[in-house]
C-alpha cells in the first residue's frame, strides 16, 4: 500500500490509500497486467497522445466549450455565477467518448479485435458501439435487462451501430449485473477480447487508466476558466456514479487548495429510504467488481439493489480514487433525489435552452443548492457530463408530455 | 500436514485418485443442503467444497448462479456457513472446504472468519476471487487457525505466478482447467495439463486439483491421471436440481466410478 503523496494529482493506483486493488479471478490477472503494461507505455509515448488528440480533435469535437449560465444561476443565487463544460456537445453526447477512444487505441495496440463493454444509461455502450465502428472491432455490450427497457432508444443506436447488445437478466438485471456479466465473457474470452470498462471502477489499471483519458475535461476547463474569465471556480461540481465524468474534471483541481469539490451522487427516493444509489454517503467497505471501495451492502457483504430514476448513476459501488478523496476530505459527496433531479432538468432546458442527462441533472440540483449557500462572488463549474436526448422516454413520463397527458 | 493435502496424497499414493465436489450451502434449504452434502461425502467424495452464495458470482455459470440466487433468495444468512460446516463434519470425516467470493469473508472479519471456520471443524477456503497479491490478511489468519487456503492457477497465469500460488496455498492449488467460468463443458482443455505442470515445476510436492468443466466419470480419472484430484460442481448442482439428493447420489458415485474406492 502506498502513502498518500503531497500532490494529490500524482496518485495512481494499484492503491488509492486503501482503496483499490485487484480483487479478480486470477484467469484476468494476465490480462490486467498486459493492459496495465501497454498503458504505461502508451502514456509515456508521445505519438499515442498525439493520436488521440488529434481524435478528439476532428471525431470528438474537442476541445468542449464552457457556457456560462446566468439565467439558470440566478433562479438560486443571482451573485453566484455557474459554468457550464459541454461535455454533452462531444460525439455521442456525453464525456464517455473520452475513455472509449482512448481504450480503443489500446485494444488495438494490444492487438485485440474484440471489445466488450457493460452499460447503464447507455451512454456507455453507444460510445463503445461507435468506436468500435471507427476501429473496425467487434463490439458486445451488456446491459441489464431493466436498463434496456428504460434506454431502448440507445439499445436501437448501439444495433445501429453494428454492436450486439446483450440484455443481462441475472440478478437486479440492472449495471452491476452487467458488469458480471461483462466480466465472465472476459474470463472465458481473454485472449481476442478487451473488457471496455467505463468507469473509474474495476481492477487496476482501469482506474487510473479511465480517470486519465477523462483528465482531458478538468484539464481544458481548468485553462478556460484562466484564460476566458481570469479566475477558477470556487467549486467544482459533477454527478457520481461509478465516477467516471465526476474525476475527470475534479482531477486538474486537485492540487487547487481552493477549489471546492463536490460531488453528487443518486439519492433516488430519497436518503431517508432505502431505494438510493447513495455509495459515498451510505456504503461500507467492501469489494465489488474488483476493486476495494465503498459499496452499498447488507451485515453479510451481499450488495445490496440502488435505485435511481438515472440508469447511469443506478449502481452501489464507487470508484476508489472517490473513496479515497472522501476519506481525505478532499471532495464532499451528498445526495440528491430523483425529485430534485428532474426539477434541475427541467429547470436548465427552460432557462438556457440546455436538456441535461437524468445523471448530469443531478450535479445541476446540487449546485443549485450550493449557489444558495456560497458567499456572493462565488462561481461553481459544472461538469455537463451528457445531453438528455436519450432520457426522453423518461422525462416525457415523468413530466406528463405525451399525447395525451394534459 | 493439512487433512486435506493428506486425503489427496493419501489417495494418490495408493493409486486412486481423488474426486473434490462442490455443493452450495442454502440450497434448496440449509438442512437439504447438508444432507446433500453428507450424502456427496458418503458416495465417492473425497474432499467437499461448500460454496457461500454471494450476489455477484463473477466465476459462476448460470447452473450454480441460479441455485446460489435462490439461497440468497431463501434467506440464506453469512453464519449459516459455519452451522452447515459443523453439521457435515459431525456426520462424515471429510475434509470441509469453504468456497467464498472475499467480500461476505471483509465483512465478516477475516480474523473472525477463521476462527468461527476452525471452530466448526472446517478445513480452510478457496477464494475465487482472491488472490495472493491480496491475501495479506487471510495469509495471516489462516496461519493463527491453521487452515487450508486454496489460490488458483490459471492457463494464463505466469510461471512466476504459479510459483507465488503454489508456495501460498495449503491443501492444494485449484487449477483452472480452461479459460471460462464454472459449467460442465464435454471437452476438457489440454490447457489444465499445462497448469499442472506449472504447479509441478514450481513444487513438486504441491498437490494439485482440476476444475471447471469437469462432467464425466471419463473426465474425473482423465485428471486425476496428471494431477491429485478433479472439481466438481455445477454437474452435482444439476443432477440436485433435476431430481434431488437420490439424483446427486447416483451422479457422485458415477462421475467417482473409475476411481478406486
Amino acid at each position: 500500500m502506498t502513502s498518500s503523496p503531497t500532490n494529490l494529482r500524482e496518485q495512481d493506483g494499484p492503491y488509492f490509500g486503501e482503496f483499490g486493488g485487484r480483487f479478480v479471478p486470477e484467469s484476468l490477472i494476465a490480462a490486467l497486467d498486459q493492459l496495465a503494461e501497454t498503458y504505461e507505455i502508451a502514456k509515456h509515448d508521445p505519438e499515442f497522445a498525439l493520436e488521440l488528440a488529434e481524435l478528439h480533435r476532428s471525431y470528438t469535437g474537442r476541445p468542449s466549450i464552457i457556457t456560462e449560465a446566468k439565467q439558470f444561476a440566478a433562479t438560486a443565487n443571482d451573485q453566484v455565477r455557474i459554468f457550464l463544460k459541454r461535455e454533452d456537445l462531444n460525439h455521442t453526447g456525453s464525456h464517455k467518448i473520452n475513455n472509449v477512444l482512448g481504450q480503443a487505441l489500446i485494444t488495438k495496440r494490444m492487438g485485440k479485435t474484440r471489445i466488450i463493454a457493460e452499460t447503464g444509461a447507455g451512454q456507455h455502450g453507444v460510445a463503445s458501439a461507435t468506436a468500435a465502428a471507427l476501429f473496425g472491432l467487434d463490439c458486445v455490450v451488456y446491459m441489464g435487462e431493466v436498463d434496456t427497457e428504460r434506454q431502448a432508444l440507445n439499445v436501437a443506436r448501439m444495433r445501429l451501430l453494428g454492436a450486439e447488445v446483450v440484455p443481462v437478466k441475472t440478478g437486479s438485471r440492472t449495471l452491476k449485473d452487467a458488469i458480471n456479466e461483462a466480466l465472465r465473457d472476459w474470463v472465458a474470452n481473454v485472449d481476442t477480447t478487451h473488457y471496455l470498462l467505463g468507469t473509474v471502477a474495476g481492477p487496476h489499471p482501469f482506474p487510473t487508466m479511465v480517470r486519465d483519458f477523462h483528465s482531458v475535461i478538468g484539464n481544458e476547463a481548468r485553462q478556460q476558466m484562466l484564460d476566458e474569465f481570469g479566475f477558477l471556480p470556487t467549486v467544482v461540481a459533477a454527478c457520481v456514479g461509478g465516477g467516471s465524468n465526476a474525476i475527470g474534471i475534479f482531477h486538474a483541481f486537485l492540487d487547487d487548495k481552493d477549489v471546492d469539490l463536490y460531488g453528487f451522487e443518486a439519492a433516488g427516493d430519497g436518503l431517508d429510504t432505502p431505494r438510493h444509489a447513495a455509495t459515498l454517503t451510505y456504503g461500507k467497505l467492501g469489494v465489488l467488481h474488483g476493486a476495494k471501495s465503498y459499496m452499498l451492502q447488507d451485515e453479510d457483504g451481499q450488495t445490496m439493489d440502488s435505485h435511481s430514476i438515472s440508469a447511469g448513476l443506478d449502481y452501489p459501488g464507487v470508484g476508489p480514487e472517490h473513496a479515497w478523496l472522501k476519506d481525505l476530505g478532499r471532495a464532499k459527496y451528498r445526495g440528491i433525489s430523483d425529485a430534485e433531479a428532474m426539477d434541475a432538468m427541467l429547470l436548465l432546458a427552460r432557462t438556457e435552452g440546455i436538456i441535461p442527462a437524468i445523471e448530469t441533472s443531478h450535479a445541476l440540483a446540487g449546485a443549485l443548492k450550493l449557489a444558495k449557500e456560497l458567499p456572493d462572488g462565488s462561481s461553481i463549474l459544472i461538469n455537463l457530463s451528457g445531453r438528455g436526448d436519450k432520457d426522453m422516454e423518461t422525462a416525457a413520463k415523468y413530466f406528463g408530455f405525451l399525447p395525451g397527458d394534459n | 500436514m493439512s487433512k486435506t493435502a493428506q486425503v489427496l496424497k493419501d489417495r494418490k499414493v495408493a493409486g486412486k485418485g481423488s474426486l473434490v465436489g462442490y455443493f452450495p450451502i442454502g440450497y434448496p434449504s440449509l438442512a437439504e443442503s447438508i444432507d446433500a452434502a453428507v450424502a456427496m461425502c458418503e458416495n465417492g467424495v473425497d474432499v467437499l467444497e461448500l460454496g457461500v452464495p454471494y450476489s455477484d458470482p463473477v466465476m459462476d455459470g448460470p447452473v450454480i448462479q441460479e441455485a446460489t440466487l435462490h439461497a440468497l433468495e431463501h434467506g440464506f444468512k453469512l453464519k449459516q456457513v459455519f452451522e452447515a460446516v459443523k453439521a457435515v463434519t459431525s456426520r462424515v470425516k471429510t475434509p470441509v472446504l469453504v468456497m467464498t467470493y472475499w467480500n461476505p469473508v471483509i465483512q465478516y472479519g477475516v480474523e473472525r472468519f477463521a476462527q468461527d471456520l476452525s471452530e466448526a471443524g472446517g478445513a480452510g477456503l478457496i477464494t475465487p476471487d482472491l488472490i495472493p497479491d491480496e491475501a495479506g490478511d487471510w495469509l495471516a489468519a489462516s496461519d493463527k487457525y491453521d487452515l487450508d487456503r486454496v489460490f488458483l492457477s490459471a492457463p494464463t497465469s505466469t510461471q512466476e505466478r504459479a510459483q507465488v500460488s503454489s508456495d501460498l496455498s495449503r491443501g492444494f492449488v485449484y487449477a483452472v482447467s480452461t479459460m471460462g467460468i464454472t459449467g460442465a463443458r464435454e471437452e476438457l482443455d489440454s490447457l489444465a495439463r499445462k497448469v499442472v505442470a506449472g504447479v509441478r515445476e514450481a513444487d513438486a510436492n504441491q498437490n494439485t486439483c482440476v476444475g471447471i468443466g469437469i462432467s464425466t466419470a471419463e473426465q474425473v480419472a482423465e485428471v486425476n491421471q496428471y494431477s491429485d484430484g478433479a472439481i466438481v460442481g455445477s454437474a452435482f448442482v444439476r443432477a440436485y436440481a433435476e431430481g434431488g439428493v437420490e439424483a446427486l447420489k447416483v451422479k457422485v458415485t458415477e462421475l467417482a466410478s473409475l476411481l478406486e474406492r
